[in-house]
């Protein structure tokens, strides 16, 4: 097998960013807006920030107690007759649910988005074997139908405009391409779905929650597509993470109110649907996976990420990744929460991705569940640097850098000689996007006249005991 | 399954080992304390702005007439509620499949939520869970004495241990995934009425 190469987000977003005029300024404004309603929507509940607060806490103490609460889920879960399975890795996973399809001989799944299936990347492997495999969730479908993963945990195709869907659907379900009306491009895909719904032989969901208190898992879609899969086809499978659980029913109405508002600024999905054992004449299976989650459990500083809901808030708010488009990380989470998820399966690979932040902290002020994101940014840097990951161009800046703010006498005169170089300097040198790529489109703020410590010691000398 | 029975004594095993040494405490939820009245105005504003409508009909044969005038059209109406009879009974559908021709599903949700517009349905009220999903129109009763306003109430009212489906339904399916476009009837139902009833 040959190494896994390093992704590389900053080179990826560039060709995101200069492919036209047209992609990233919409990716950018589309998610801003989205932004924008959670704003409003936070704002207009008094207890917003207290909800965070609890939310936050009721995470922790079910991650702190996580084996009680899954035998607790289990033993709910089964009494009322759903079969539940524990999955101890991304295989594992895949192989339980393949051995369920063909014990009931399935040959089509239609399935709604599940981010723990693309995580384990279940489809390939199913298809591989011989099962068909359909997105139901409109946004899923087109990137399946593009052979591209998802590249936001909740707008799976907000880096495609109206054109590029048209177009694909034109190569792939042979409509006119030249119809890129959203309402159309809607209909085609509910009446291209509407035989599959009715063909499959199991519909399979993730799980956005699960209540230990009830055995209930619950899943939240604006489409209602995980909905009629669950409920038309007579197999139904849900997948999901051990860290979705929640202690009581009653912990529910605080993460509902948290998800929708965080997600897209709206009180909650269309539906938000409860699942409590099989349905009448149904049969449900519930799989539980690990796949690194309870190794992440015992690292003290990164463990407060599996409190994530997937709300993409993070995403939404993110200066970079609004710019890069989430196919720039290169991986099954992207944006914020995925900087500090995706190295959790392979450090080496996504050595890059904690260096693709500007570290302003926004994600950390606007996750519902109060993930510290922006801090385990910075943690994650500091790995990648003491495990000797770093690329050399970064390695060596740093090593100065590291070198100058050791040492004050250094520290102030390269700070002097910057001044003049960055108000002087030719504006092709400072703004090289070959070796700068981040600094096109963005101004640098002008250097002060006066550095922080001139200006201290002029002014306020007096009060302290500066060593000139 | 022995393979699984190992798997799950590995997860937990692991689980254990790797356990954050100070479990926190759960933190409780405080009651928010929201002023009763004016929920069904702003039930009807929210569900309006999931895309949903309300009506206030004052009979039965109102909300027959209601029902004909909103879906001219409709050859199935398939009903759930003992008002409204339908074209079709959903206790006699034997199978989800034969719920693909609905043009309207009648169902009666058992309370609404005001901070959201959004109506609890269960396996009960649906009869065949399909109903709520695979009918192209819905029509749905509501009690407007059966609104509580937030969802920390709603699920103090929910009995998730006594129904194996259980949905809140915020007007029609939805969906913003071309274009972040707001398009209503991606899936499931293309419109939702409600008639206080």
């Amino acid at each position: 097998m040959s190494a896994p190469r390093q992704v590389n987000p900053a080179a990826a977003a560039e060709l995101f960013i200069i492919q036209d005029q047209i992609h990233e300024p919409m990716h950018d404004r589309f998610l801003w807006g989205a932004m924008q309603r959670r704003h409003a929507e936070a704002a207009a509940i008094p207890e917003w920030e207290e909800l965070r607060e609890i939310a936050s806490k009721i995470k922790e103490h079910t991650l702190t107690h996580l084996d009680h609460y899954l035998e607790e889920f289990e033993a709910n879960a089964t009494k009322r007759g759903a079969h539940v399975h524990w999955a101890v890795d991304a295989t594992d996973h895949n192989q339980i649910v393949y051995s369920i399809l063909q014990g009931h001989s399935v040959k089509e799944l239609i399935k709604s988005k599940s981010m723990l299936q693309e995580e384990c990347q279940m489809t390939p492997f199913l298809e591989h074997r011989g099962i068909k495999v359909i997105e139901s969730d409109l946004g899923e479908r087109i990137q399946q139908l593009d052979d591209q993963p998802p590249s936001h945990i909740v707008f799976p195709a907000i880096h495609k405009t109206r054109q590029d869907v048209a177009q694909l659907f034109a190569r792939t379900i042979g409509t006119d391409p030249n119809n890129d009306d959203p309402h159309f491009l809607t209909e085609v895909m509910r009446n291209n779905a509407r035989p599959r719904f009715l063909a499959a032989g199991a519909g399979m969901t993730g799980g956005n929650f699960a209540i230990a208190e009830t055995g209930t898992f619950m899943v939240c879609t604006n489409e209602g597509n995980a909905d009629i899969g669950a409920a038309v086809p007579p197999l139904h499978i849900a997948s999901m993470g051990i860290e979705k659980m929640i202690p009581r029913v009653e912990d529910m109405g605080v993460f509902l109110r948290l998800l929708a508002r965080s997600a897209e600024g709206a009180p909650l999905t269309q539906y938000s649907s409860h699942y409590t054992g099989p349905r009448k004449g149904g049969e449900l299976h519930i799989v539980l996976v690990d796949n690194g989650r309870s190794r992440r459990l015992g690292m003290p500083d990164f463990w407060h990420s599996l409190k994530c809901i997937r709300c993409g808030a993070c995403m939404n708010t993110c200066p970079v990744y609004r710019r890069s488009g989430g196919l720039a990380y290169g991986a099954t989470y992207s944006g914020p929460i995925g900087v500090i998820l995706d190295p959790t399966f392979d450090e080496f690979k996504y050595s890059e991705l904690p260096f693709h932040s500007s570290l302003c902290g926004s994600c950390s002020e606007v996750c519902p569940v109060k993930i510290d994101i922006s801090d385990q940014i910075l943690k994650w840097r500091r790995v990648m640097a003491e495990k000797g990951y770093l690329p050399l161009a970064k390695r060596l800046s740093f090593a100065v850098a590291g070198h100058v703010f050791a040492h004050p006498a250094e520290y102030q005169l390269v700070e002097k000689a910057a001044e003049p170089a960055m108000s002087y300097a030719p504006h092709f040198l400072m703004y090289n996007h070959t070796l700068n790529p981040w600094i096109r489109d963005r101004e640098l703020p002008r250097p002060a006249k006066q550095s922080f410590r001139e200006w201290y010691l002029a002014n306020r000398s007096e009060h302290g005991n500066v060593q000139q | 399954m022995e393979m699984s029975n190992s798997n799950r004594e590995t997860i937990l095993r692991s689980i254990r080992a790797n356990l954050p040494s100070t479990g926190v405490q759960h933190p409780g939820i405080r009651d928010f304390g929201r002023p009763a009245g004016a929920l069904k105005a702003m039930f009807e504003q929210r569900l309006k702005e999931a895309g949903g409508a309300a009506h206030d009909v004052g009979s039965v044969a109102e909300a027959a007439s209601k029902l004909r005038l909103l879906h001219p059209d409709a050859k199935v109406i398939c009903s759930a509620v003992p008002e409204i009879a339908g074209t079709r009974r959903v206790e006699k559908v034997r199978d989800p499949h034969e719920l693909a021709d609905v043009d309207v599903g009648v169902v009666r949700a058992q309370f609404g939520v005001a901070e959201s517009g959004a109506v609890w349905l269960t396996q009960e009220e649906l009869v065949v869970d399909a109903l709520g999903f695979l009918s192209q129109h819905l029509i749905v009763l509501l009690d407007p004495k059966q609104i509580v306003p937030d969802m920390h109430a709603a699920y103090r009212r929910v009995r998730l241990a006594e129904t194996a489906f259980g949905c809140f339904m915020m007007g029609p399916s939805a969906t913003a995934d071309v274009e972040a476009t707001l398009v209503h009837g991606a899936q499931g139902a293309r419109t939702l009425n409600l008639f206080f009833l």
